[in-house]
């Protein structure tokens, strides 16, 4: 039996009335890169979500690598290794590219009971090195995020999860509202996780992103999974005749 | 003027020092010399430690997307607290703890109600504004109790220094500002609160726990406020129930004034600090240089309004950089 690093089994939930996730059961094999696609409503956000802590199923479990475990809030996720990067980018406009990136996980000199003093040059430091792995060029961790472009802000929320050592990405519309030149970019970086052993949920609309960056593509429509193959056993002809 | 403005943006308190500057040297002139004398900076020194406090309070807690209007209500309900409960015979250290206290709670309940049934906390604690006074009323039975002798009043309000130039709420409002400051620029909980009043989704999205930053932030603005109160009262030498009244508009306006933008994540206790005491040489420098004094609260009113409107333009020329950065 293979071990998976995401088990998602009989996953229901319901917003006020409506069953966003009609009994999901999906599993995901370590450096994978699965394609998440499908309408608007038909679950593939809801299904992330329940990964990234920002809701909790209703009903099922979810397994990571192996072992059952309960994500009641994004900051369990992320202590599991589960980093996610939305499409309205979570970033403070107000707040340097330094602060962002250590935002509710700051290094600190002195601390008491989860309170304490940031260590300001750590963080700095850390933050040119993240800059820099992602392969972004800033001029200094010092910068507002707000003077950055939208492309560049995506970069750091990218250099911010790879930071922290994520083992699984989800990455939940990641491109909308970027320049083709961005996109790019972001879907060559797609490209790249399983060589760094990330395994990754890419979410979008664009079939081609979808067919250019992805191992395998999971189709879901009202609240359900309605195809799931590898990219190469499927053409986008037949993805869209399903939708 | 790039770099003008962008200095600005990130030091919003210096647009209110240098304007503070300015109206020194002009009432300092007007009044031939009157402004700056020992006197008058000390009368100006003992006063403003006490909206100065509130104003700290209200600045953080703007700064992380919440209001706070009960202030002026809970500066007269924490000493009043104290002095019925010292009445009763409660030693002065455990009445303290009462009047705290009462600021904890009105702190929590502003937060829990605003956060917990999704009302802005401008509604919720303008309600607050009228319960905290009314209760202040009540436990006072309509009478200022005596305040009891045995007090250590010279802890708040001794004077000290060289030449007796300061009060003990002067140091006091040093240490608190100081610690503000330590606390909103060099800690964790300090970048969560710029967070938070930043951009509320990605705070709660990267794992900070929102609606507990801006509870705790209540509750300091409460207890500052309710300081702020104890420190008039043993400089007045009676627990009035009508004091602080309009107060908390003065305290917000100081925040706007020192740059805290009303939305939230942007603002610094310096600022705070400083639109308190533009606020304060105004007042005072209006009537040295013997100008009418119903035209004081027409010119914070006025102050109020170019700062922010100074602030919006300088944030729209920011934005004009961005964009030539990002072509």
């Amino acid at each position: 039996m293979t071990d998976f690093i995401v088990s998602c089994r009989n996953l229901d939930k319901w917003y006020s009335g409506v069953h966003a996730l009609n009994n999901v059961s999906l599993d995901i094999c370590p450096g994978e890169t699965v394609g998440l696609v499908g309408d608007n409503g038909a679950g593939k956000s809801t299904l992330t979500q329940l990964l990234s802590g920002v809701h909790t199923p209703d009903a099922g479990e979810i397994i990571i690598s192996g072992k059952k475990v309960s994500i009641r809030k994004p900051r369990d996720a992320m202590d599991l290794g589960i980093e996610t990067i939305y499409q309205y980018n979570s970033m403070v406009p107000d707040m340097s590219i330094a602060r962002n990136l250590f935002m509710g996980r700051e290094p600190m000199t002195f601390s008491l009971g989860g309170f304490g003093l940031i260590d300001i040059k750590k963080m700095r430091e850390e933050s040119i090195g993240a800059i820099a792995d992602v392969d972004l060029h800033l001029r200094s961790p010092d910068a507002l995020v707000g003077e950055l472009s939208g492309g560049q802000r995506q970069g750091v929320a990218i250099a911010r999860a790879m930071h922290f050592r994520s083992q699984v990405l989800i990455l939940d519309e990641p491109t909308n509202h970027l320049s083709v030149k961005e996109t790019n970019k972001v879907i060559g970086f797609v490209k790249g996780l399983s060589d760094q052993g990330v395994t990754g949920i890419f979410i979008s609309h664009n079939m081609h992103q979808v067919f250019e960056c992805c191992d395998r593509i999971v189709v879901m429509a009202r609240g359900e999974i309605v195809m799931d193959k590898q990219i190469g056993d499927t053409s986008i002809d037949e993805v869209h005749s399903i939708l | 003027m790039k770099s003008l403005a962008k200095l600005y943006m990130e030091r919003t308190e210096l647009a209110g020092l240098v304007l503070l500057i300015v109206l020194a040297a002009t009432f300092q002139i007007l009044s031939d010399g009157n402004f700056l004398s020992y006197a008058n900076l000390r009368n100006i020194a003992s006063v403003f430690p006490e909206v100065a406090l509130m104003a700290i309070g209200v600045t953080l807690l703007m700064i992380c997307g919440e209001f706070d209007l009960s202030v002026g209500s809970v500066f007269a309900l924490m000493p009043m607290t104290m002095a019925v409960s010292m009445t009763s015979g409660a030693p002065f250290g455990l009445a303290m703890v009462l009047g705290f206290a009462v600021c904890v709670a009105i702190g929590f309940i502003n937060g829990y109600i605003s956060l917990k049934f999704d009302i802005p906390s401008f509604i919720t604690t303008l309600g607050m504004l009228f319960i905290a006074r009314s209760l202040t009323v009540v436990v006072s039975g309509g009478f200022p109790p005596l305040l009891s002798a045995d007090i250590p009043t010279w802890m708040f309000t001794g004077f000290v220094g060289p030449g007796n130039f300061f009060r003990m709420s002067f140091l006091w409002l040093t240490l608190i500002a100081v610690l503000a400051s330590i606390l909103l620029s060099k800690t964790n909980f300090g970048n969560w609160i710029k967070a938070t009043g930043g951009f509320y989704d990605a705070a709660a999205s990267m794992g900070i726990p929102v609606n507990r930053v801006k509870i705790i932030c209540f509750i300091i603005c409460s207890i500052l406020a309710g300081f702020a109160g104890l420190i008039q009262v043993l400089r007045f030498g009676s627990p009035l129930p009508s004091l602080g009244e309009g107060m908390e508009l003065q305290a917000v306006a100081a925040a706007v004034i020192g740059g805290t933008l009303l939305r939230g994540g942007i603002g610094t206790v310096m600022g705070g600090i400083i639109g308190v005491l533009l606020i304060r040489v105004i007042d005072n420098g209006l009537v040295l240089v013997g100008v009418d004094a119903n035209w004081f609260k027409f010119a914070i009113g006025f102050l109020m309004i170019f700062a922010v409107v100074a602030n919006s333009w300088v944030s729209a020329q920011a934005k004009k950089i961005k964009l030539e950065v990002g072509s």
